[in-house]
């Protein structure tokens, strides 16, 4: 499979990657050799064999429902671009 | 049997094909994935940690609580829950979702296929299809009336541990996917998975829906977003299936699209923003390793099971020998229930039953009051029948201290006696009044004594003006039928 101009753009614009026009045909070779190395990767037969979600043989960790976190909302909002009193701010979205 | 509502069109017969997907938010006092509040109502980002801000480098860690509510709602739908899930990234942008993406589950839910049954009325039920129920974060809430032109941002819903319930497309018209709604947020009250709450947004509701000629192929389906009642969903579906009709005999072709249901106009538009998004790129969230449920967990919980709503009518038809309408009603909701039960035990079930259903829930419908916030409460309501029930008051009567407790408070004993209500059944009492009647009114005697039978109800009414109401009905009767037929 090889990747056209029009899926890179997409691709780009799900991820809000900006991607200049002179960068176009150099992402678009990279994309590919990329691609070409998972569809090597396909060749292994692997049907019988368990996904791997990652190295450890770990269970995920779970905690008790319990509150202690949270009730700072001045600090939640300190780093905010636009704020008024503790609310975040951004340019009106209405569907 | 019950048959489904089809549609007439211009063309012919059209029949919908509904499926719906609930979002439950789970009872939980923390989220999904951090140690914050999920308080209704709390001031704007109050209930917000760093792992709901998606601040860098904060991971995930998972609620142990949210599984194991998880586990029982499938337990209740009759699923298989699996031993191994996995969370996956949901990416998409919109100011509500700091992270950028819902920490949700795609490719394998922690609960795979079920069922229930839902109730079409004259003890009619139907099978629908559960496809799955998956856990995943909910994202914050946006308002847009605070300014002219901007949105205010508040996180303090972000991370609250919502259960994704999907339906098999098995609803045929909205009379079924209002049944549906209603006995799944009766489910999950009655175990406790959720509090049910439409109106703070605790259980939302999006509808998929097609048309389609009787018995062909599915049509292209739209998925009505933004439902927040059982009434709305019902009208939303209505609307949308008509709209696709008129598509469909015009010539033209429904777009499969996410539409926007507004209740204030009755109709669904078509909510752009959400077609470039459909592309969610789901991968398995790095930050969680894959979610192991042992055997032993999972059965844990499906002995603690509680009685569900099925189970319950069954036992109320059968125990009480009430009628399957009646055991249905007082079964719909864990709180009628328990507030039956509690006033019917050591009294006339039947009666209790029909008195519970024809007056107290008229009266609570009537002020928009849950059972919850009655003024009146299950013990006092239960002194009230006593004195139905020995005599002291009549029925009639009954309902006039009833109202009366209802709205200024007060036990029916007291008020019984304050007002003078007592029934008089002393037959000497009721006969001397009645001799002086039919001795007043010798003309009304007479015609009744001619054959004019009606008039019965006109001495009976005296009697009744006479006492204010307390006589009882049936000492009345008796005494003026031997009295008149003498």
């Amino acid at each position: 499979m090889s990747l056209d101009k029009s899926t890179l753009e997409r691709v780009a614009y799900l991820a809000r990657i900006k991607i200049e026009d002179s960068e176009i045909e150099k992402m678009i070779t990279e994309l590919n050799n990329i691609m070409k190395w998972i569809e090597e990767l396909n060749e292994v037969d692997v049907n019988n064999v368990k996904p791997m979600t990652g190295v450890s043989n770990n269970s995920l960790r779970e905690r008790e429902d319990e509150v202690n976190d949270g009730g700072y909302s001045d600090e939640i909002v300190s780093n905010a671009p636009e704020k008024i009193d503790n609310s975040f701010t951004v340019p009106k979205v209405i569907e | 049997m019950r048959e489904a509502i089809k549609l007439k069109g211009e063309t012919g017969i059209w029949e919908m094909v509904i499926g719906l997907e609930i979002h439950a938010q789970v009872n939980c006092k923390s989220k999904l994935f951090s140690g914050s509040a999920t308080d209704f109502g709390a001031s704007p980002n109050s209930q917000v940690s760093y792992v709901d801000a998606a601040m860098p480098g904060m991971l995930p860690v998972i609620n142990s609580e949210a599984v194991n509510q998880a586990i029982k709602t499938g337990h209740a739908l009759n699923a298989k829950i699996n031993n191994i899930s996995i969370f996956d990234r949901k990416n998409y942008f919109y100011p509500d979702l700091p992270q950028g993406y819902q920490i949700s589950q795609f490719k394998s839910p922690i609960v795979g296929e079920g069922w229930i049954n839902i109730d079409l009325g004259k003890g009619e039920i139907k099978k629908i299809g559960i496809e799955r129920l998956h856990l995943e974060q909910d994202a914050g809430k946006l308002m847009h009336d605070q300014h002219p032109r901007l949105s205010f941002v508040d996180l303090n819903r972000s991370g609250i541990p919502l259960m994704e319930i999907v339906s098999k497309p098995d609803m045929r018209d909205w009379e079924e996917a209002g049944a549906y709604l209603r006995k799944l947020r009766s489910i999950v009250r009655y175990i406790g998975s959720c509090d049910g709450n439409m109106d703070q947004g605790s259980l939302r509701c999006d509808a998929n829906i097609s048309v389609r000629r009787p018995g062909e192929e599915f049509g292209t389906r739209c998925e009505l977003k933004n439902i927040n009642s059982v009434k709305f969903m019902m009208k939303a579906v209505e609307f949308e299936a008509y709209r696709q009709i008129e598509i469909i005999e015009n010539g033209g072709e429904v777009k499969q699209e996410t539409r926007l249901y507004d209740p204030n106009k009755n109709e669904t538009r078509s909510m752009r923003s959400k077609e470039e998004a459909h592309d969610y790129r789901y991968f398995p969230d790095p930050d969680l390793l894959p979610l192991n449920i042992s055997n032993d967990r999972i059965e844990k919980y499906k002995d603690e099971l509680p009685e569900l709503p099925d189970q319950k009518r069954e036992r109320f038809q059968k125990d009480y020998g009430l009628s399957f309408y009646d055991a249905d009603v007082l079964t719909a909701d864990k709180s009628y229930a328990d507030f039956f039960e509690i006033v019917s035990k050591g009294r006339d079930a039947k009666f209790v039953a029909n008195w519970v259903i024809t007056n107290f829930f008229a009266m609570l419908n009537e002020v928009e009051k849950s059972i919850e916030e009655s003024p009146v409460n299950a013990q006092q309501l239960g002194e009230l029948f006593d004195l139905i029930q020995d005599g002291t008051i009549s029925g009639r009567t009954a309902k006039d201290v009833f109202e009366e407790m209802f709205t200024n408070g007060g036990r029916a004993n007291d008020i019984v006696e304050a007002k003078g209500l007592k029934q008089i059944s002393n037959t000497d009492e009721l006969e001397s009044m009645a001799k002086k009647i039919i001795e007043d009114n010798s003309e009304q005697v007479s015609k009744y004594k001619n054959g004019n039978e009606k008039l019965f109800g006109w001495f009976v009414g005296q009697m009744m003006k006479n006492t204010g109401g307390t006589a009882n009905p049936k000492v009345v009767n008796e005494i003026l039928k031997t009295l008149l037929n003498k």
